[in-house]
């Protein structure tokens, strides 16, 4: 078991995890995952490591419920335990594995959207520590969505915020803040975007037009993580890869994100099932499968 | 007066029953019918049976103890040989191993030695017989990863010998293929496969599940940092192949290893688990060998039409004759000599049919198989919603990747001597599908044996 040292919410609907993991907090690297999973009927969830902690020994995980499972993870307490917590998967971004005076070199942009600004931010840390800063561009749908905003001012470079309704910092999606950068006249040798794979795919677009190429952190259905299964493959150019073990990160300009965000829905009808059936029991909504359903 | 030429009959569930429920097919023998199993036995004085059992159990010796009705004694011979008799009961190749060998084979059926295996390891856990913990430690810690047929045999063997023995597993359930990759239908989970592993834990085996080697933590480490001082690697070859034709990316298209893990290990056929599967309609499985079988007789169970996809003939079918039998039975269609040349999706990426090829077969390759050729102009279309891909698998490089100093070959197997296990790496040992591919639970266990004594004659010497 792997106790919950601490649980809070960063955001309506946005939970931070502090989880015991020596073994993984060891190892970890940014961009590395984990994979969780609450009991014994539980599934195995797949979430990037969002700060370590290796003298403690503990991971920080971010996540927002989307589904049943990370709907059961929300219920969970510090004092907990998530009955199984494995990791690091994945390899590491290569701005830590790669020559740091190379990486020095770079001018790097960070587009965080949503709960892909948990996974941006060990990476910014990273970076910071090392003695380079990077710009930061987070975006989210409403000021009540924005997490991590103090952590990420004291690491970055220039931090940007924007909101889709104008609720706080700039106005729009983070694809306008690219634009508006690069219109003021900043120049980046690189991009990293992380967020829901639509973000994703629209920075791509927008970093394309500029030559700007963009690194984009892959999150598709998977389940062991190891390599064992290809649940989470994808076409990157012409070559098959398995994101658990080849990734999560790839060359976002070489990703058909279409044909990714199709492979995402392949359990949607059992997924909203499953979470009709958690929130509502044996009712009607739930499935109580006695009634037939509406006539 | 029954006839001695034929076996004892071993009792199953119907057909019709079975094929829409996850429990046990075959029920094994009871006391009487294994008795009266056993007598056909002509205890031989060199038994051909041993010799082609990959871990040579005295067969003779523990048939003969069943038909004295000295189950327990039984148990422990057979137990001296094998750690996981419930299991090779039930999943080894026998026609090709032991009963393949049987003298009584020559005119009539060969003694049915794995069901009697079974029944004697069955018999044990209901009555609770344990196999012996060893008296004395020696207080060297050897390090076993993967929890799956080589691993368990390996720690079970040196715990035997006083080793202190820690399992690291990647996955949450000890067992590797034996808990992800056979169903339930085939190898009871909680029942069996638990039980097994339970009985080697109680020689002092400990296990560690959730430990990644290569990412989680380095051989290396293992003995610089946490005093293990001889490593075994039996992570087997987990990693599923594919065509490499269009439509392969779709969804409805699986690797056999995915549909299977889903089922098995995270028990997606029960709904009271969280982790879903797709029930498709129509399933074509692509390939021949057990998985394959094990994969289209989950479909079926799931509810769908199933047809076996295979590039050869009957004959060549690599998977064993009980299990197609079985397949047949259940309803699984077989389509031999057609190999897929395109999975076709609609708009939505998804499978809706499947484009083969008819084949016919050619001159032997050098394995000694006739090759399948296309028949040029033979290709039409069929309607699927799901496709299984069940071609294969090889090891994954990732422990080899990142230990320095351990060698593999082209086919990213790890390279170990067969008699001791020893690789390229001073007290490393390696066995079990790492090292040969895709091959058998016996066979596993054989080099789980094997390496065993290696690092026991290793660290006796040191």
């Amino acid at each position: 078991m792997y106790s919950i040292l601490k649980a809070e919410a960063l955001a309506s609907n946005i939970y931070l995890m502090v989880v015991k993991a020596p073994r993984v907090a060891k190892h970890c690297l940014p961009g590395q995952f984990v994979i969780v999973k609450a009991d014994e009927v539980g599934e195995r969830i797949p979430l990037t490591i969002c700060d370590y902690d290796r003298e403690a020994g503990t991971i920080t995980i971010v996540f927002q419920p989307v589904g049943a499972s990370t709907e059961k993870f929300t219920k969970l307490k510090a004092g907990d335990a998530f009955e199984d917590f494995v990791g690091p998967l994945g390899r590491p971004s290569e701005l830590c594995t790669d020559d740091l005076e190379e990486v020095k070199k770079k001018r790097i942009l960070f587009v965080a959207g949503g709960v892909g600004t948990a996974p941006v931010y060990p990476q910014v840390k990273w970076l910071h520590e090392h003695g380079i800063s990077a710009d930061v561009i987070v975006g989210a749908k409403t000021k009540d969505l924005i997490i991590l905003e103090k952590e990420l001012q004291e690491v970055s470079g220039n931090l940007y915020i924007t909101t889709d309704d104008g609720s706080y910092g700039r106005h729009g999606m983070v694809t306008k803040v690219i634009d508006d950068l690069v219109a003021e006249g900043k120049e980046y040798d690189l991009a990293v975007a992380i967020g829901p794979m639509i973000m994703m795919k629209f920075c791509c677009l927008t970093t394309k037009k500029y030559g700007i190429p963009t690194v984009v952190s892959m999150n598709p259905i998977m389940v062991d993580g190891t390599g064992m299964c290809g649940a989470c493959r994808l076409m990157v150019g012409d070559e098959v890869k398995f994101a658990c073990v080849d990734g999560p990160e790839f060359d976002g300009h070489l990703i058909d994100f279409d044909a990714c965000m199709k492979r995402q829905q392949l359990y949607k009808t059992e997924e909203g099932r499953a979470l009709l059936k958690l929130r509502e029991g044996d009712t009607h909504h739930g499935g109580c499968g006695h009634c037939g359903g509406d006539k | 007066m029954a006839d001695v030429l034929k076996r004892v009959p071993v009792r199953e569930q119907a057909p019709k029953v079975r094929a829409a429920n996850f429990d046990e097919v075959c029920l094994g023998y009871n006391q009487e019918e294994a008795t009266e199993e056993a007598s056909r036995c002509l205890g031989c004085k060199k038994a051909k049976c041993v010799e082609g059992c990959p871990v040579n159990i005295d067969i003779p010796a523990f048939i003969h103890q069943v038909k004295e009705g000295n189950i327990e004694e039984a148990y422990q011979i057979i137990s001296q040989s094998s750690a996981l008799p419930a299991i090779c009961g039930r999943v080894c190749p026998q026609e090709s191993q032991c009963e393949g060998k049987c003298i009584r084979g020559i005119k009539g059926d060969p003694i049915s030695i794995g069901k009697l295996e079974r029944f004697v390891a069955d018999w044990a856990r209901e009555n609770g017989i344990k196999p012996q913990a060893p008296t004395q430690k020696n207080g060297k810690k050897v390090a076993v990863i993967g929890s799956g047929p080589s691993g368990l045999t390996c720690a079970g063997d040196l715990a035997k010998l006083g080793y202190d023995v820690t399992i690291f597993e990647a996955l949450h359930k000890a067992g590797g293929v034996l808990v992800y990759g056979i169903p339930e239908f085939r190898l009871p989970k909680d029942k069996v496969v638990a039980a097994e592993v339970e009985n080697v834990k109680s020689l002092g085996v400990k296990i560690e599940t959730n430990v990644i080697i290569g990412k989680s933590v380095t051989i290396d480490e293992l003995m610089e940092e946490e005093g293990f001082e001889a490593v075994f690697i039996g992570s087997g070859a987990g990693l599923p192949m594919f065509m490499g034709i269009p439509g392969e990316q779709a969804n409805g298209v699986f690797s056999a290893n995915e549909y299977l893990t889903r089922n098995n290990l995270m028990h997606a056929f029960d709904e009271n688990y969280d982790t879903p599967i797709v029930h498709g309609k129509k399933v074509a499985v692509v390939g021949g060998g057990n998985v394959a079988m094990d994969a289209a007789r989950t479909a079926l169970r799931l509810g769908a039409e199933v047809h076996i996809v295979y590039r050869r003939s009957e004959a060549e079918l690599p998977a064993r004759v009980e299990e197609v039998h079985h397949a047949k039975e259940e309803g699984v269609i077989f389509d031999l000599l057609t190999n897929p040349k395109e999975i076709l999706v609609d708009e939505n990426d998804h499978v809706k049919g499947i484009r083969l090829i008819r084949m016919e077969l050619g001159e032997p390759d050098a394995s000694g198989r006739r090759r399948p050729v296309e028949i040029p102009g033979s290709e039409y279309e069929v309607e699927v919603d799901t496709v299984i891909m069940s071609l294969g698998t090889s090891p994954n490089p990732l422990i080899s990747s990142t230990t320095v100093g351990l060698d593999t070959n082209r086919r990213k197997c790890i390279i170990a001597d067969e008699e001791t296990g020893k690789t390229s790496k001073d007290g490393v040992y390696a066995g079990g599908d790492a090292v040969t591919g895709a091959a058998t639970v016996i066979l596993a266990m054989g080099a789980g044996k094997a390496a065993a004594k290696g690092i026991h004659e290793f660290l006796s010497n040191k």
